[in-house]
């Protein structure tokens, strides 16, 4: 199946293989079981905190690092949108990061000196108020690390006052609705909330039959399910990349609840958002 | 892992779970939401795993707008303690490879739980069918021997069908024979741990084709309503709601542009 961006996908409906399928996991040979478990440790997730939060969580009584509030973003344009919104403030300082491999994500090396590397997700510590922490996703997080990233990251953070907070962006062919895509506006915001989630949302509430899926779908599960409040906005948009319109979508955000006293200056916000946009279409643009 | 919605709570004894398999055209997953639907049966818990492909949507069986704001996950558990019924749902895939830790954690929690008859929905690839296979019923069981006792006089009545073994070898020996589900993702694994566990288990299939499976859910659910007695029929025919969120199950609106 094509996309409306054209990639081609496994079909979601195909549950199972055309074939049977030979699991007999008991006669794995010897050297079948070396490999997968060489590439289990292979395919491990790694969160590294630097020195100073180390110690933080070591010091701590439950060894859990006290926090009040996470905000993660998963894609280019949610990123993009927390680096030009709120980290152009200043005020942030680099606390950790995670790093894993897989098909997609292959730059695994855990940098010494703590800054972002290209492929991973990184960790922002707000200078002003050091419980509140900042992830910036910019890489692909297969199925089965899925779960693991959530018990790592979330292992390592205290709950009882724990809020946290998902972006995302998604393709509006994505988006199930009775009328046609086409006559949508977008770029538009959908939300999604954990029960323990008791704060208006700025936008609709995602609708039946429409599900979310990946690494901001494994983090509202586990949110779920532990009693962590938590909220999810997805945009659909028509524009796979990173753009200023799908960026300004995200601004809502900012008006209302944990967001809205970490918006940085505007001048801040057009200056990087300038620069953001621009460093991507100069890439972009091999022979002009 | 379970893990509860509110606070801890035991199944009943002798109560029953129905849950489906991850096979060709979701047919046992249709067939388990059109249970939970009609039935109206409210959420207990969730099945925690690291197997299965992480999703979430608002409230699948939203009656009104305020329970459609209910955040559901890939494993949920649902249960009807004055029927004796728990139903667990399965909405994703499960991830390669975790098949058989997957099959582990859910034969654990059915002996924690102490189900006394558990019943897998499944379905298996029509095309696959041998010339036998091909006239009467499209529906197979399969019972484990520690429910073969007790059920295999009420299977009689009915006249189902076990699911026939087929040859290892064909046209060699055919006096070895297996059991072979083609498209049933993890029932056949699954009922063979069952077996070995000495659990009373049983499977329901149906033949079918991938493809508009909404009647193959509804017709399966009517032969194991025909078992189980889950809904009495009015005047023979059962009535089985479906859930909201099957709308659109082909997609968006069209542009109007195209017509």
């Amino acid at each position: 199946m094509a996309t409306f961006f054209g990639e081609v996908q496994s079909v979601f409906s195909r549950a199972v293989d055309e074939e049977e399928e030979d699991e007999d996991d008991d006669e794995e040979e010897e050297e079948d079981r070396e490999i997968i478990a060489e590439l289990e440790r292979k395919r491990e997730v790694r969160v590294t905190w630097n020195p100073e939060l180390t110690a933080a969580i070591e010091s701590s009584p439950g060894k859990r690092l006290p926090c009040s509030s996470v905000i993660l973003s998963v894609g280019d344009n949610a990123t993009g949108f927390v680096s030009s919104y709120i980290l152009s403030s200043g005020s942030w300082e680099v606390a950790g990061s995670v790093t894993l491999w897989n098909e997609r994500c292959r730059d695994c090396n855990v940098r010494k000196d703590f800054l972002p590397a290209p492929s991973s997700c990184t960790f922002y510590r707000s200078i002003t108020d050091p419980t509140v922490l900042l992830c910036q996703c910019n890489c692909h997080v297969a199925e089965d690390q899925l779960f693991q990233w959530c018990e790592k990251v979330f292992g390592s953070l205290e709950k009882s006052s724990l809020k946290v907070t998902v972006l995302s962006t998604c393709p509006v062919s994505e988006y199930k609705t009775p009328e046609s895509t086409y006559s949508l506006p977008v770029p538009f915001l959908k939300a999604l909330r954990t029960s323990e989630y008791r704060e208006e949302v700025p936008c609709p509430l995602l609708e039946q039959p429409n599900i979310v899926d990946g690494l901001p779908a494994a983090v509202l599960s586990h949110c779920q399910v532990l009693g962590i409040p938590a909220v999810f906005y997805q945009c659909y948009t028509d524009i796979s990349k990173l753009d200023s319109v799908t960026i300004k979508a995200f601004r809502p955000l900012l008006s209302s609840g944990s967001l809205s006293r970490l918006a940085a200056d505007s001048a801040n916000i057009q200056e990087t958002l300038r620069k953001t946009v621009k460093l991507n279409e100069i890439q972009s643009n091999l022979y002009i | 892992m379970f893990v509860p919605v509110g606070s801890e709570q035991d199944f009943p004894s002798d109560s029953t779970l129905l849950l489906p398999a991850i096979s060709v055209g979701n047919v046992g997953q249709l067939a388990i939401d059109l249970i939970i639907s009609t039935l109206n049966i409210p959420k207990v818990g969730y099945f925690y795993t690291d197997c299965l492909v992480p999703m979430v949507g608002n409230n699948p069986y939203e009656t009104n707008e305020e329970n459609a704001k209910e955040l559901c996950t890939n494993a949920e558990v649902y249960a009807l303690p004055s029927q004796k019924l728990a139903v667990l749902q399965l909405r994703s895939l499960v991830i390669k490879k975790k098949s058989k830790s997957f099959r582990q954690a859910l034969v654990s929690w059915i002996k924690r739980c102490a189900f006394a008859r558990v019943i897998l929905l499944s379905s298996c690839h029509a095309y696959h069918r041998d010339d036998k296979q091909l006239f009467g019923t499209p529906f197979r069981y399969l019972v484990t021997p520690a429910l073969q006792k007790s059920v295999a006089d009420v299977l009689r009545e009915l006249e189902w069908k076990e699911m026939e073994k087929v040859s290892s070898y064909p046209e060699l020996n055919d006096n070895e024979k297996k059991l072979f589900i083609p498209g049933g993702g993890f029932t056949k694994a699954f009922y063979n741990d069952c077996c070995l566990e000495d659990l009373q288990m049983a499977v329901v299939l149906k033949f079918c084709s991938e493809g508009d499976n909404v009647p193959d859910a509804f017709s399966l659910l009517n032969q194991v309503n025909e078992w189980l007695h889950l809904v009495e029929p009015t005047n023979g025919d059962v009535k089985w709601k479906s859930p909201r969120s099957w709308r659109l199950l082909f997609g968006s609106g069209l542009p109007p542009a195209i017509f």
